[in-house]
């Protein structure tokens, strides 16, 4: 079985602090990680390789400085990671484009793996924009993954409805947070996925000329003003305090 | 041409308001577009709200494949010769839409809050980094595909005496390599949160399934009686149902009085109830991320906490 799993480095949005005075979010010196729920794709990956053997291959699209987490990734179990530093300015039309290439340019596969959404931006648009672009089937937010040797069945939560789906090779399956759990990798492992190679392709190499399609004009910050009045003393005087503000606030009828 | 699809009607009235904004600023038509079987009184419907005509892709398929409505949206849009496909963001409308702009290789964009036009561009906002900060997008290139969450629009007054076309056609379109073995409604208990007026939420910090029943004597005594929780709840110990999950991927809500008890305030929670009007948490640690965004707090072993407001509240209001 040959997997190839998408992942993504995002800031730590836990960690991201926000310009008092602006109200724009702060985007440098934010700790970087991968995608929790690309961690969920690289897991149900290993998970599939334990059970019918193959190969994983990580893919990522993000600076120099992401091959730090893509030796993460090694550690977890992927066997080979691919980096694609994209252009200055970039877009879900140019980072679709660069993922087709990069996985076109690893050969044959049988599962592509992505996260449902990433955890910065949270559009979930990169897997079946990726699906269609390579023209395969796609199944979304999966929560649980049962791969046979000639075809995957999934079921998938959606909203309203729980749909059970099937496919055969090759297929692009999201999966969700509750799919399982990250392993973290043994010191062992960590060492050893020092040895593991980590393919650097330019984004000229596999695409010549990619030009966003989405332009992005701004980012504004929002505004989160609570009062933060916090009792902590005596809780009944506490309750009583609170349940006096509620009413106030025209809040309690 | 301006199109406008959702699978779920409610959401399609709400995108054909704003869908007939942008489109006679364009002066260029708004089309509803259904795919399925002809059903004369949901096009009429379509019309009432706002569409100029109502294009029928017409199938047999009853079952929802993005593949599949992929394959139909690329003839739809090329027998319209469309520049601004807008879709509701109900998840079969996410995956549909990104499908479909990696097919056509356009640009496209998730979850927006707002759409307009800006220089004659389609311009949007959309909520990032778990709601700290809104990205204003714009689209260089046609056709723009986006997808809008239900309520973000207000549907027009129905107006039945608008006359509009309905458009028929069949498409042969290439079958899907999936199949779908079963689809069964999700557990549900029937609850509604992102209309409640009132929300009462649990999360990790319950030790037992049976002491959620604190938090619905509170929503009870409250008069509110919508109760929610937070991911670990509804998603990893499903104590509750999904319907009652409040967060990033949960629901999003916007109630009068949100009461968060036992819940950290992780920062995938708080995307889902930041809008709401007054905030209350209830936490034994002080340093709770959740006291940050509330507006009023009490720091205590809800355990001891819980009971005491409920017989305060029931003083108080009766």
């Amino acid at each position: 079985m040959n997997i190839i799993v998408c992942a993504k480095q995002v800031i730590d949005v836990s960690e991201m602090k926000v310009d008092p005075n602006t109200k724009k979010p702060i985007l440098q010196g934010v700790p970087q990680k991968i995608s929790d729920i690309d961690k969920n794709a690289l897991e149900e990956a290993i998970k599939i390789k334990e059970k019918l053997g193959g190969k994983i291959t990580v893919v990522t699209i993000g600076p120099a400085d992401a091959k730090e987490r893509i030796k993460e990734l090694l550690a977890m179990g992927a066997d080979e990671g691919v980096l694609v530093p994209p252009p200055e300015k970039f877009d879900y039309y140019v980072i679709s484009n660069l993922l087709a290439g990069a996985i076109k340019n690893i050969g044959e596969y049988d599962i592509i793996l992505c996260g449902e959404a990433s955890i910065d931006m949270f559009s979930g648009q990169a897997g079946p924009r990726l699906a269609g672009l390579l023209g395969i089937p796609q199944i979304t937010y999966a929560q649980s993954v049962n791969a046979e040797k000639d075809k995957v069945t999934a079921d998938r939560n959606m909203g309203d409805n729980a749909v059970t789906t099937e496919s055969s090779y090759p297929v692009l399956i999201t999966v969700t947070k509750e799919i399982n759990e990250p392993r973290l990798p043994s010191l062992m492992q960590i060492l050893g996925a020092a040895n593991k190679p980590i393919n650097e392709l330019s984004a000229e190499s596999l695409e010549s000329g990619l030009t966003s399609k989405v332009e992005m004009l701004e980012l504004k910050g929002v505004s989160m003003e609570r009062k933060n009045i916090v009792y902590k003393n005596d809780i009944d005087e506490s309750i009583s305090k609170l349940v006096d503000s509620l009413a106030k606030e025209g809040v309690l009828r | 041409m301006v199109l406008v699809y959702s699978d779920d009607k409610k959401i399609t009235f709400e995108l054909l308001n704003k869908g007939s904004e942008i489109a006679k600023e364009l002066g260029e038509k708004l089309t509803a577009v259904i795919i399925g079987k002809i059903d004369e009184s949901l096009s009429q419907e379509y019309i009432s709200y706002g569409a100029d005509d109502v294009f029928v892709s017409e199938t047999d398929i009853d079952t929802f494949k993005a593949e599949e409505y992929a394959n139909y949206f690329e003839n739809i849009i090329k027998e319209t010769k469309s520049e601004i496909i807008i879709i509701g963001s109900n998840k079969n409308g996410k995956e549909l839409a990104s499908r479909l702009a990696g097919r056509l290789d356009v640009g496209c964009i998730i979850d927006c809050t707002n759409i307009y036009l800006k220089d004659n561009k389609l311009t949007s906002e959309r909520v990032v980094y778990s709601g700290n900060a809104i990205a204003v997008e714009q689209f260089n290139s046609k056709p723009a595909i986006v997808t809008v969450p239900s309520k973000v629009f207000d549907p027009l007054p129905k107006d039945e005496k608008r006359k509009g076309e309905i458009i028929k056609k069949k498409f042969e379109i290439e079958k899907s390599a999936s199949k779908i073995l079963k689809v069964q409604e999700m557990k549900s208990e029937g609850v509604n949160v992102e209309d409640a007026e009132i929300i009462v939420s649990c999360g990790r910090g319950f030790k037992n399934k049976e002491d959620i029943k604190m938090i619905q004597d509170l929503a009870d005594a409250i008069k509110g009686r919508t109760v929610g929780c937070s991911r670990p709840i509804a998603a990893d110990l499903k104590w509750l149902s999904e319907d009652h999950w409040i967060g990033l991927s949960g629901h999003k809500v916007k109630p009068k009085l949100y009461i968060a008890a036992g819940i950290s305030g992780q920062i995938q929670h708080i995307a889902g109830m930041r809008d709401s009007g007054i905030i209350v948490a209830i936490n034994k640690d002080p340093e709770a991320l959740i006291f940050k965004s509330a507006d009023y707090g009490i720091v205590g072993d809800l355990y001891e906490v819980l009971p005491k407001l409920i017989s305060a509240v029931k003083e108080k209001i009766g």
